[in-house]
Parts: C-alpha cells; structure tokens; sequence
C-alpha cells in the first residue's frame, strides 16, 4: 500500500497533465495554473524542511565542535542575519538587506564565477595532452577554433575563420545535435517508465 | 482668346487630377479577420493586403468594433513591413469588425470592413499533433519491447564504462574510509535530469548501504533535498539496512548558484570524498565542482544532459555519462528486465526519427518540403 498509492497518483497525474498539453481550453489552463500553485504550495513545506535539515546539520557540528565548526557557525550566523534584516527592515531597493546583498553576495558569487577562468586553464592543460589519437584531435581542432576566432587570424590565413566556423557549425553541431537526440528520447523515456510505474528507483526499486 | 481660356482651364484641370492622383494613397485591401487558432480564445488575428503605395506609408493602424458600436475604435499599430495583427483584447461572446488605416502624410486612408468574426476556444491543439502520434508510436513501442522482456527474451546492452565502474568507485571509498558526494544537479525536480540522477542515487545508494560507506548527498532546492532523503532512506530500507541510514547523509545547501558551488567545493577539500558522483543538469558551475574533486584526486563519475557542459566534465572527471547514458543508467544498474526492455523502445525511437528526418530531407531536395510536418508549436 506504502507503495501502491504513490504510484497511483503518479500514473493519474501524468496521464492527466499530458492530456491536458493537448487541450488549450480556458479550463485546461486553469487546471494547469491550479497544479502549479500546489507545486508553489509544496515547495514551501519542503522549504521548512529543508532549512530545518540545515540548522540541524550546522548546529549540531557547533554543538560537538566537530572540525571546522566555526564554518558552520558562519553559515548560521549569514542565514539567521538576512532573515531578521529582512524581515525587520523589509527588501526594498534602498533596504540593509539589499545593500549587503548587492555589495557583499554579488561580489562573491561573481568571484566565485571568476574563478572558472583558473579552472578552465587547469582542465585544458590535463585534456589538451596529445596522449591518444583522439586527445591529439582534441587539440588539433581545439587550437584551430581558438586560433581562427582571434582577430589577427585572417592575416595568418585568409581561409582560417572560415575553417573555424565550419568545425563549430558542422561537425560540432552535428554532434551535439546527436547527442541531442538521445537526450530527448532518454527524457521522454524516463517520464513514461516513472508515469507508467516501470521505472520504481525512486520507491526503492522493489515490487 | 476664349479657345486659350478653355485650353488653359483645361490644362490646370488635367494638372489638379494628377497631383490628387499623386498624393493619393491607395488603401490596404482584403482585410481578413479569423479566430486565433489553438488557444484559449479571446484572440482574432487580423491580415490584410498591403497597400500598393506601401513605402508611402508609415504605418497600419487596425480599428475595432463591436457589432452594436457605431464607430471604430483605434486598437492599436503595426509599422509597415507587418500585414498581421493579434487582438487579444476581445470577449467571446460577441462578434467583432476590423479595418485597416494606412497612415500617410497624416492623413489616415481606410480598408473597407473585415468579415464579422467572433473568438472562441479550442478543445484540441491541432498543432501538436505531431506529439500525439509520437507519444504513441513510442507507447507501442515501449510497451512492445517491455513485454519482450518480461517473457525472458535476452536483450543486448552495450557497456557503458561510466556505469560498469560505479561498483568500483563505491568500493574505493569503503577501502579508503572516506565518503562519497553525490550532487544530483542544479535542476529542480521538474527536470527529467534531476528525475533520472534520483533513480541513479537509488541504485547507488543501495551498494552503499551494502559497503556501510558515508555518503553526502548535497542538494540545491528543498523539494529535491525532501526527494533525495526518501530515495537515500527507500534504498537503505530496501537493502535491509535501514539503522545504517543517517539524516545527515542527504543534505541541503543554498538556492544561489555559485554559493552552492562554494559549498560543494569547501565539503570536498574539508572532507575529501573518494568518490564524486556529478549526475543532473548542471551550467556554469561544473568545471568549478569537477576540477576541484579532480585536485583532491577523487574518482569521479560525471553525467548531463546540459551538452554544453559535457566537454568541461569529459576533461575533469574519470568517466562521464554523455546524454542518453544519463537517461540509460538506472536500467543499467538495477538490470531488471522490464527497464532493459525500455531502453531497447528508446533505441528504436530513435531510429525511426533518424529514417524520418532523412526521408524527409531527401523529400526536401526533390522540393516535397514536409519538414514543417516535425514543427512543434
């Protein structure tokens, strides 16, 4: 039973969403737009839970003073500060919330971002390695794209532009537009095996 | 002297009929009103011909009236490259008239009326059609290659080294002592991706709660913490180890993009997984995660459907699930018959929409264009 109701509703569900896709009657929307709000409406119980998982997991490394415990005290510390700021001083544009927002999470998000540019050196190095016939095209193709975008690349070869684009536009389109294919066919695969109560991975896979 | 009078009246008058003619605009003609097709109602779409004096023109302007209104009523404007108007602003209860102002010099030159048309919603999206016969053909499939499998037919599944090492992996950190971080994504749960990594987390979690190995689940949205916890508990309770599940196994971390990314990062260096397991949709923050589990020397597994993403992970980790492998892994680890037979529906799916696109592009050469046929609105 623990099992069989979930996948009831699961089967219902599906089964009533696709068909509304296919009706663009005023009810139908509504419908849909009803659906949607208890999706809003679930997500904020599961909220609550998940903010209690993370004062739970944070305070009891405090509470122990596990390793590194004064992360956790900073965590806690940044959470419980923007809701009281929050909810006290309100979120509007000129807000303390919105200042410390913008001047000290923006900053470090686009850090955080920044630092993809580090990462990216560090993983070409390793896969540019001419290893195997496939890394040596890898580099191959890779230097010639990176050479023919650059601006000085049509004094080098009137044609290297031209060649580059061509490798973007046909082979490597070709490809992803071929992986493409599986993806969807994989996602249409997946929802109708979970819709129909084939796919149970998610019940703990048994009967 | 009265022969010059008339021949001068006479040329003013044919001068005077030129300059009208001149600055005369022709109007838009065969101003067509119809219900907007495959909606809600409450749409017209407006279409006309366009004036033959069309470069004169600055632009169209469409008026609207009910059948008991007297007058037209300026609806609204559309520069004069555009011979197409949507009114959304109409009730399906009543019938309404359009015509078509051409704007010139200021002066406005009018249509004669549309036809009287009234809105209505449709019952089926005729435009998705296509859709509909493909979930079908794909149904029988799937339920075709399903029932092969359930009377015992031997189905052939080539091997997907991704997957044959997620034993290895597993056993790797319960030699080592160390945990395993499993991230399934930055999707929601409403992506099929974020769908098929819980799956994934199932079976990977049931070896885990064999080998007694610590795991970190790190989650992104609530609904997918909530989702992961039972997958992670479900799993535990189904290998008959359900006192070795632990509430911090799954956790949940921040909404914010790279703050997420931050926090994976700082659980790998201060904790340092043997094993990394990168399945779901992921963006921007997938190098940023996979190399720094590449530094600490975890082994990593890696799949997306986010084909962009596919070479940062193919550069940083040890084995990546490229598109469909993503979709394919829980039939391939659980290996029940049933989901093995799935993955045969998808193959075959796959291979008629290739004989499809290819018929029809070669139609397409002998110019049959029923390319639009694969158009989905």
């Amino acid at each position: 039973m623990k099992r069989k109701i979930p996948l009831a509703i699961c089967l219902i569900m599906g089964v009533v969403m696709i068909i509304q896709f296919f009706i663009p009657h005023p009810i139908s929307l509504a419908f849909n737009r009803t659906i949607n709000n208890w999706v809003i409406v679930l997500m904020a119980f599961a909220l609550i839970l998940a903010i209690g998982n993370l004062i739970r997991h944070h305070g009891i490394r405090i509470s122990h003073r596990q390793a590194n415990w004064p992360y956790s005290a900073v965590t806690l510390l940044g959470m419980f500060a923007m809701a009281i700021i929050g909810l006290i001083w309100g979120i509007e544009p000129e807000s303390l919330y919105q200042k410390i927002y913008l001047n000290i999470f923006a900053p470090l998000s686009a850090s955080m971002f920044a630092l993809l540019a580090y990462y990216m050196t560090s993983a070409a190095y390793r896969a540019f390695k001419a290893r195997s016939l496939e890394a040596t095209l890898l580099l191959a193709s890779a230097f010639v794209v990176m050479i023919g975008f650059m601006p000085f690349a049509q004094y080098l070869h009137p044609r290297l532009p031209a060649f580059a684009e061509w490798i973007m536009q046909v082979p490597n389109m070709a490809s992803q537009r071929g992986i493409l294919f599986g993806i969807a066919f994989g996602a249409i695969a997946t929802a109708m095996k979970i819709i129909l109560g084939i796919e149970r991975s998610w019940l703990g896979g048994k009967e | 002297m009265w022969g010059l009078t008339a021949c001068a009246v006479s040329v003013q008058y044919t001068v005077f009929i030129i300059l009208i003619l001149a600055i005369s605009i022709v109007p838009p003609t065969d101003v067509i009103a119809h219900d907007h097709p495959n909606d809600a109602g409450s749409s017209i779409i407006i279409s006309w011909t366009p004036s033959q004096d069309n470069e004169q023109i600055e632009r169209y302007i469409i008026f609207r009236k009910t059948l008991q209104d007297n007058e037209f009523t300026n609806i609204g404007f559309v520069k004069n490259t555009v011979f197409t108007f949507v009114d959304d602003q109409v009730q399906d209860t009543l019938s309404y008239q359009y015509k078509i102002g051409a704007l010139a010099d200021n002066k406005l030159y009018y249509s004669h009326p549309s036809n009287e048309i009234r809105s209505y919603p449709q019952n089926f999206h005729t435009g998705r059609i296509n859709i509909l016969v493909g979930i079908i053909i794909f149904g029988i499939l799937l339920v075709i290659f399903v029932f092969r499998a359930k009377l015992g037919k031997k189905i052939f599944i080539r091997k997907i080294p991704g997957l044959e090492a997620v034993e290895e992996a597993v056993g790797r950190a319960t030699e080592m002592g160390k945990p395993i971080l499993y991230v399934p994504g930055l999707g929601d749960i409403d992506y099929t991706s974020t769908i098929a990594s819980m799956n994934i987390l199932g079976e990977v979690a049931k070896k885990i709660a064999v080998y007694d190995t610590p795991l970190i689940v790190c989650n992104r949205w609530s609904v997918t913490y909530t989702v992961a916890k039972e997958v992670v508990r479900e799993a535990f309770a189904t290998e008959g180890r359900p006192d070795r599940f632990k509430e911090d196994y799954v956790r949940y971390l921040t909404e914010a993009q790279f703050g997420f990314a931050a926090a994976v990062n700082g659980i790998m260096v201060r904790e340092q997984p043997a094993t990394n397991f990168f399945i779901g949709s992921f963006w921007a923050e997938s190098l940023i995660m996979a190399e720094t589990g590449a530094q600490i020397g975890a082994i990593q597994i890696a799949g997306t459907d986010q084909v962009l993403q596919l070479p940062f992970f193919v550069a940083a980790c040890d084995y990546t699930l490229i598109g469909e492998e993503l979709y394919a892994a829980s039939a391939y680890l659980s290996r029940q018959p049933l989901l093995l037979g799935s993955l045969k529906a998808q193959d075959y799916g796959k291979l008629l929409v290739l004989l499809l696109i290819f018929v029809l592009t070669i139609l397409a050469f002998l110019n049959i264009n029923l390319l639009p046929i694969l158009t989905i609105q």
